[in-house]
């Protein structure tokens, strides 16, 4: 253990750094540009970690302003060295800008991480401690990387490939850049073809339906329930909010074969009529569970003073306990729009009729040999960009009503 | 206070009790509480039953019957009608020809028959044996038709200028056929064949190992996940919101569109991460992903299968499902108070002391309860395997298997057969589940 000295600690760390940002600036690279960039691991990996070594030795109330920032410099240095001037394997003349772009981060990046890794460590042999903060910031620091690169390169490939033509696509499948050759109806090709010959408008109606009617069926059903459930004293009252949840355990594709066959006898199966009795079923119980939970929360003296007054429970519920809920209420609704607007499973085995498709089922229509996958791509990006908006915007209620409606501490 | 129950003993003692009581049952106000309560949950007592409960035990009633998608359309009487020979003037001979037959090819129609006016002008001469008439009302008994079975019905007759006048005189009034079908749902022919076919198969007890990999992996995956993004977001820092908001994104996300994105990005010939990774030269030969059900893999001198498309959907599962677990154990850890972090620190604990003694103790009572739930829901997973390889490639779970049966091979029975499987195995881990959540109370 006396190996791992502050000095040799550094150095890894920096090793570390270089290595993990060498890969993602290259892959970076080779996405925006299209160019092949062999990342040059190890000699990122060097630079960085003589970077390192030099911020841990030149680090101190004493060090001069040359000193602080040199290492910039050493790494800079070390991988043009290291890789004969070509720090991405490609030749100069080769999207200069980018490749400019690209090197200056990647020396701002390991710099900055290794001032931050290194930032208070006492020179020389450390102790348990001090090791394992270098050690977390370092995880910290990958673990934040690859989570977001996990994250986001799907959602990137999929909004990047919708932009792209057929003969891009098969001819560089690397090649991830905005194309503005074509000018805008050239990059928005594919969404254009999908709202004017594939209905896409169609869906993107049916869906919007589908969903804000399942959140109000689900809203009058849920409501009177979870205010019994919390409220109201009755016999089987802690057996109906346990088996609530649940309800909500019966998978989805057990009932599949018998609403298949009942709805076909009934006319209901091709029919939205059909889907909005099936939603609601499914995201009552889960709606219910959250607002009994928060119900339970409120204060029940309000509501008893109301009664003193001479409401009606209706008129409770009404002028007390749903405007106090409002939080609840919007969590639960943006849930049940969550669900109800990325339902496959009933969707797709329900609906034949190409005028009444939800954007699921559209876009599973899409998913064949004969249709381009920029299209597909495209069609996965509308779906998507509703959804998404909806939850940026309303995240806050999203978060505590998942998080507080269930879990108790 | 004592005064009242004294006055209270009184009257009772009055009204002719021997001894004071305090009231039994339930007073009218509970009642009433009751009734109002019952009321306001009735409508969603009736749409589970009717949406839920129902079907769950029609699944059970369809395991047992020998039936088919094509079962489904309940057998019907066909018919067509015309006119043969050319009748040119009043007084000639004209036949008047019915046919009728069965659309099922199995099954067969009970009573089966039809009504109809005979067309104006035409004089009925000769009927056949199953027909009757009254007026110009024509009925015809054909008794059983069975599966596939044809019937012709011929009745001479002469024609009048009232018939020749109109141009498709057989054409005035539509027949109108009756007949019993007995539907595969609903007689009583009941048969174990289902359960045999499933059981008997040499797919499904893969199948039944493919599913506990699937859920026990793709469980885990998505806590270990969620435990991690949840430490990485446990301090605060600038931009601590935005990738809050990121990481929830696959979970938020519709699942086709994830999916179908995976699919494009793995794919083997022109997606972007097999481009990526056998130019860089990481691989030889772009790897399929999805459609490869294992590769040998040789490590430290042994070499073992690995299943490929099994892993990468477990991957998909895990990638999509750990947000969820990562907002559950966020909301934990910063609920558990900074004091006992600040004590620990004067003693001198590490930071991955302080994680293993102080945090990840209290995160077992919602890692647990998170497990079982994700255990529970990626078991019924369905979209996600069929949207990525469709069940093939050795990735065909129960789920998966229910459809496979069902919709693919027409088999409703068989595929109600594996539902039912899926239940009761369903039934064993929430059995467990709710032994478990009154244990840690964390729900």
């Amino acid at each position: 253990m006396r190996l791992l000295n502050s000095y040799v600690l550094s150095a890894v760390s920096g090793a570390v750094w270089g290595f993990l940002t060498m890969i993602v600036i290259g892959v970076t690279l080779t996405l925006i540009t299209g160019e092949l960039a062999i990342p040059q691991v190890g000699a990122a990996a060097l630079a960085a970690a003589l970077g390192a070594l030099f911020t841990h030795l030149w680090e101190g109330k004493t060090a001069s302003i040359g000193q602080k920032y040199a290492p910039a410099a050493i790494i800079l240095l070390t991988l043009l060295a290291a890789t004969f001037g070509a720090p991405f394997a490609l030749p100069l003349s080769v999207e200069p800008l980018w490749q400019l772009i690209a090197l200056v981060s990647f020396v701002a990046v390991t710099f900055w991480a290794n001032r931050q890794t290194l930032d208070g460590t006492p020179k020389g042999s450390l102790t348990r401690y001090e090791k394992e903060v270098i050690f977390l910031r370092v995880a910290k620091g990958f673990g934040f990387v690859v989570f977001t690169v996990m994250v986001a390169l799907p959602f990137y490939v999929m909004v990047m490939t919708s932009l792209k033509s057929q003969q891009q696509l098969l001819g560089n499948p690397l090649d991830l850049s905005i194309d503005l050759s074509g000018g805008l109806s050239g990059m928005f090709r594919s969404y254009i073809e999908l709202f004017t010959q594939f209905n896409f408008g169609t869906y993107l109606t049916v869906s919007a339906i589908v969903s804000v009617a399942t959140v109000i069926l689900t809203l009058l059903f849920s409501v009177p329930g979870a205010y019994a459930v919390s409220r109201l004293n009755f016999p089987g009252r802690s057996w109906m909010s346990r088996s609530v949840l649940l309800i909500y355990m019966v998978p989805a594709i057990v009932l599949v074969i018998p609403l298949y066959a009942v709805f076909s006898q009934l006319g209901l199966r091709n029919s939205l009529t059909g889907l909005l009795i099936v939603y609601p079923a499914t995201t009552i119980p889960v709606a219910l569970y959250m607002l009994q939970g928060y119900f339970k929360g409120l204060p029940a003296e309000l509501e008893e003073a109301g009664l003193m007054d001479g409401l009606s429970r209706l008129g409770v519920i009404l002028k007390i306990t749903l405007p106090l809920s409002l939080p609840a209420l919007a969590s639960v609704s943006l849930y049940v729009f969550m669900i109800a607007w990325n339902e496959f499973l009933f969707a797709f085995m329900f609906l034949d009729d190409p005028d009444i498709f939800t954007l699921s089922r559209g876009v599973v229509s899409l998913n064949s040999s004969e249709v381009p996958r920029q299209h597909l791509m495209a069609g996965a990006v509308i779906a998507t960009v509703p959804v998404l908006c909806i939850f940026l915007w309303f995240e806050r209620f999203l978060v505590q009503g998942l998080t507080a409606g269930s879990v108790k501490g | 206070m004592s005064a009242i129950a004294d006055q209270a003993g009184k009257t009772v003692s009055t009204a002719g009790e021997s001894v004071s009581q305090p009231p039994k049952g339930a007073g009218p106000m509970q009642k009433r509480e009751a009734r109002l309560a019952y009321t306001m949950l009735a409508p969603t007592f009736l749409i589970i039953l009717a949406i839920v409960l129902g079907p769950l035990v029609a699944n059970f009633w369809i395991s047992f019957k020998p039936v088919e998608l094509g079962d489904l359309r309940a057998p019907k009487v066909l018919i067509n009608e015309r006119v043969k020979g050319k009748p040119q003037l009043a007084g000639d001979p004209a036949t008047l020809e019915y046919r009728v037959r069965n659309s099922s090819q199995k099954n067969s129609i009970a009573d089966a028959g039809f009504t109809d006016i005979l067309p104006p002008g035409f004089t009925a001469q000769k009927l056949p044996d199953a027909c009757s008439l009254t007026g110009t009302n024509l009925t015809c008994n054909i008794g059983t038709l069975e599966g596939k079975a044809r019937e012709k019905l011929v009745i001479a007759g002469t024609v009048s200028n009232e018939y020749l006048a109109l141009k498709k005189p057989e054409k005035a009034s539509k027949p109108a056929v009756f007949g019993k079908a007995d539907s595969v749902l609903t007689n009583s022919t009941f048969t174990l064949d289902n359960f045999r076919r499933v059981f008997d198969s040499d797919e499904f007890w893969s199948v039944l190992r493919v599913t506990f990999y699937y859920t026990i992996f793709g469980t885990v995956g998505a806590l270990v996940l969620g435990l991690f993004a949840a430490q990485l977001l446990n301090t605060s820092f600038k931009g601590r919101g935005i990738l809050r908001g990121l990481f929830l994104f696959p979970y938020v996300s519709p699942v086709i569109a994830v999916a179908f994105t995976w699919v494009v990005l793995l794919d083997p010939f022109s997606g972007t991460l097999n481009a990526l990774l056998t130019k860089m030269g990481v691989f030889a030969e772009p790897v399929n992903f999805f459609g490869q059900r294992a590769v040998d893999l040789h490590l430290f001198g042994t070499s073992f299968e690995f299943p490929l498309a099994l892993s990468t959907v477990i991957a998909f599962e895990a990638w999509r499902y750990f947000p969820l677990s990562f907002l559950f154990i966020l909301a934990r850890m910063q609920s558990v108070s900074t004091d006992i972090y600040e004590a620990a620190e004067m003693d001198g604990a590490t930071p991955l002391q302080q994680f293993w003694y102080i945090s990840l103790p209290q995160l077992m009572g919602i890692l647990s309860v998170l497990f079982l739930l994700r255990f529970i829901w990626t078991f019924n997973k369905f979209d996600d395997i069929f949207l990525l390889t469709g069940g093939n490639a050795g990735t065909r779970t129960l789920t998966v298997d229910v459809y496979e049966q069902g919709f693919a091979l027409s088999n409703l029975g068989a595929g109600a057969a594996v539902a039912v499987v899926v239940f009761v195995v369903l039934v064993t881990f929430a059995t467990l589940f709710i032994r478990f959540s009154t244990k840690e109370e964390g729900l």
